[in-house]
């Protein structure tokens, strides 16, 4: 299928999905459905750099609380509509996520993995101590109730995570079927023989980083109005970030359709779990199937029906 | 002022002794065998609880309940190396899979632990919580005192352990050259698992001191993954020496960071010097 063609059917699928969500008059299914269409844009988001690329990034949590706190910002100071504030913490993230590309210039495997997560610590201490966006007490949003022409705005919050979740899995699938996914790959299976070839590492690198970054940041950028309070603990929960990783894994990371399939299952497993036994249990469960999955079964949900070729012997 | 600051340097000195045993095992298992444990500290927080759970039905010394449960704790060691070695290991796959592996085994411990002990801060009982000596200006409080005793302890017995006994030696041998140790016929697989259960085991210890310096609750453990891997790296990976220099540095920054600027920003300290270090100085200050 060639990319414009597969975009238009993104776009297709959304209305059509948006279209069906108008039949459903209870608005806790779209409370539900925004935290899975949410995950379905970390995952893919992860899966960029993660699974294309190889470099693992513990620090989701960091680039989606700078996008909300973005937004938090944009708050106080404009108030904007939602679209911009996502654009502009999709931005800064992106920004974020570029200066995380430098550190792939030194660091690879253990060491890259732990010093985003170090960002991430570093990033949550300094909002937690800056006091215009609330410091460690937590900021209010004040969202209207109704969004023009959609309604209920939870339903106005739902669409606008729906186009993002589509958005993502478009970037995602471009990319892997263009020349950048293809340099991206051989990064992941030997960089430096890649380099070697010639292969622009770097850049290619730079880019995956920045894409990654971005697309994590938009999709924090509406969280504040999801929430309507935010504070440092909840935007830098380190549950994003065991989430975000878990998912690919579990769908499987060779292609766009795994993180989404990982982020539907983990991500609706959760929603029932939260509901009928406790919110507890949900990192159990997140943790339990992670471990699960790279132990059973290495190559996720994908690979259970796909035979790839026999693993190297080490 | 100054009083203040010689207290923090103090007890900084105190606190980076007790760093060392939770780095330890990262120095073993990270340093010297190249698995990043990223669940080390959830196992440390592990070895808290069980030392709570001893002293609160038993009336059992931390430090002695740290010591009993040091078997269990070496067990453990060797069922997740097991788990590693086959799933991961063998088949070359350790890079991405294994991190995220031990990155799950900190979340199922944290939440184990939270659903059976709720999210309460537990604390133990002994006769050292409380008092301090007087050193003129300076104050040591019994509570810093004796964690720092033990890990300078059992920091010593581990480098006897590493350089005097054969498998401690061997040990040492295949963080070096795993190839050169297979061809002196003896099997790196062996070794690595012997290692890595000692390095789970000083786990159990480092818990027990933890829960004597301060209420311990599931989650707290987080907090440590900053600091082992910032003290381990800064350390120079695997060399005692430089890890317990690099954890008292790491104590004594901390302290005046939280003595003069507020404890809301000590979590960014060690985290910083981890990124600093990384930047500038990968070798860390004992490079080897």
């Amino acid at each position: 299928m060639k990319t414009s063609t597969f975009w238009l059917l993104d776009a297709l699928v959304i209305v059509v999905v948006f279209a069906l969500s108008r039949l459903v008059t209870n608005d806790y299914f779209f409370f539900a459905t925004y935290l899975v269409l949410q995950y379905i844009v970390l995952a893919e988001a992860w899966n960029i750099l993660g699974g294309y690329t190889g470099y693992i990034n513990f620090g989701t949590a960091g680039f989606f609380a700078i996008g909300a706190y973005t937004a938090v910002v944009l708050h106080k100071l404009i108030g904007p509509p939602i679209p911009v504030s996502i654009l502009v913490g999709g931005t800064i993230s992106g920004l974020l996520g570029l200066g995380m590309g430098y550190l792939t210039l030194r660091l690879r495997g253990v060491f890259f993995a732990i010093s985003t997560l170090a960002m991430a610590v570093v990033l949550q201490t300094l909002v937690t101590n800056w006091d215009f966006v609330g410091g460690s007490r937590g900021v209010y949003i004040i969202r209207p109730s109704q969004a023009p022409f959609i309604g209920n705005y939870i339903q106005y919050l739902f669409l606008v995570m729906l186009v993002l979740a589509g958005f993502s899995i478009a970037v995602a699938r471009t990319i892997e079927h263009s020349t950048l996914g293809f340099g991206l790959a051989t990064i992941r299976d030997d960089e430096m023989s890649a380099e070697a070839s010639g292969v622009p590492t770097l850049r290619l690198k730079l880019i995956s980083t920045t894409l990654s970054g971005a697309l994590m940041g938009m999709a924090g950028a509406p969280l504040p109005y999801y929430v309507t309070y935010l504070d440092p603990d909840s935007g830098f929960n380190l549950a994003f970030a065991v989430n975000s990783i878990a998912m690919p894994l579990i769908g499987g990371t060779q292609n766009w359709i795994g993180p989404m399939i990982g982020a539907i299952f983990l991500g609706t497993i959760q929603q029932v779990a939260t509901v009928t036994i406790s919110s507890a249990l949900n990192l159990l469960i997140v943790g339990v199937l992670m471990v699960g999955f790279v132990v059973v079964a290495p190559n996720g949900i994908i690979g259970l029906f796909h035979r790839r070729a026999p693993r190297r012997q080490g | 002022m100054w009083d203040l600051l010689l207290n923090a340097i103090a007890s900084g000195l105190l606190l980076g002794g007790f760093y060392a045993a939770v780095t330890v095992g990262i120095a073993i298992s990270f340093g010297m065998l190249d698995i990043g444990n990223l669940a080390h500290p959830a196992f440390i927080i592990l070895g808290s609880f069980t030392a709570y759970i001893l002293n609160s039905k038993f009336g059992i010394d931390p430090i002695v309940a740290g010591i009993i449960v040091l078997p269990g704790f070496l067990v453990l060691g060797g069922l997740i190396y097991e788990t590693y070695y086959w799933s991961f290991e063998r088949r070359g796959e350790e890079g991405l899979r294994g991190l995220a592996f031990f990155f799950g085994l900190l979340f199922i411990t944290e939440v184990a632990l939270i659903l059976i002990f709720g999210v309460d801060y537990r604390f133990v009982e002994a006769a050292y919580i409380g008092p301090s000596i007087h050193l003129g200006l300076v104050d040591l409080p019994l509570r810093m005192l004796v964690p720092c005793l033990v890990s300078l302890t059992m920091v010593a017995i581990l480098q006897l352990f590493l350089s005097r006994t054969f498998i401690g030696r061997a040990i040492l041998a295949v963080s070096q050259d795993s190839l050169a140790l297979r061809l002196m016929a003896v099997n790196p697989t062996r070794v690595k698992l012997v290692a890595f259960s000692v390095s789970i085991a000083t786990a159990a210890l480092a818990g027990s001191c933890l829960i004597i310096i301060q209420p311990v609750e599931p989650s707290i453990g987080r907090d440590y993954i900053g600091r082992v891997f910032a003290v381990c790296v800064l350390g120079g990976m695997g060399s005692f020496p430089g890890m317990l220099m690099a954890a008292m540095l790491l104590g004594v920054v901390e302290n005046i960071t939280s003595t003069f600027f507020g404890p809301s920003w000590s979590p960014a300290v060690a985290f910083g010097f981890l990124l600093l270090t990384l930047g500038f100085r990968p070798t860390g200050i004992m490079g080897r």
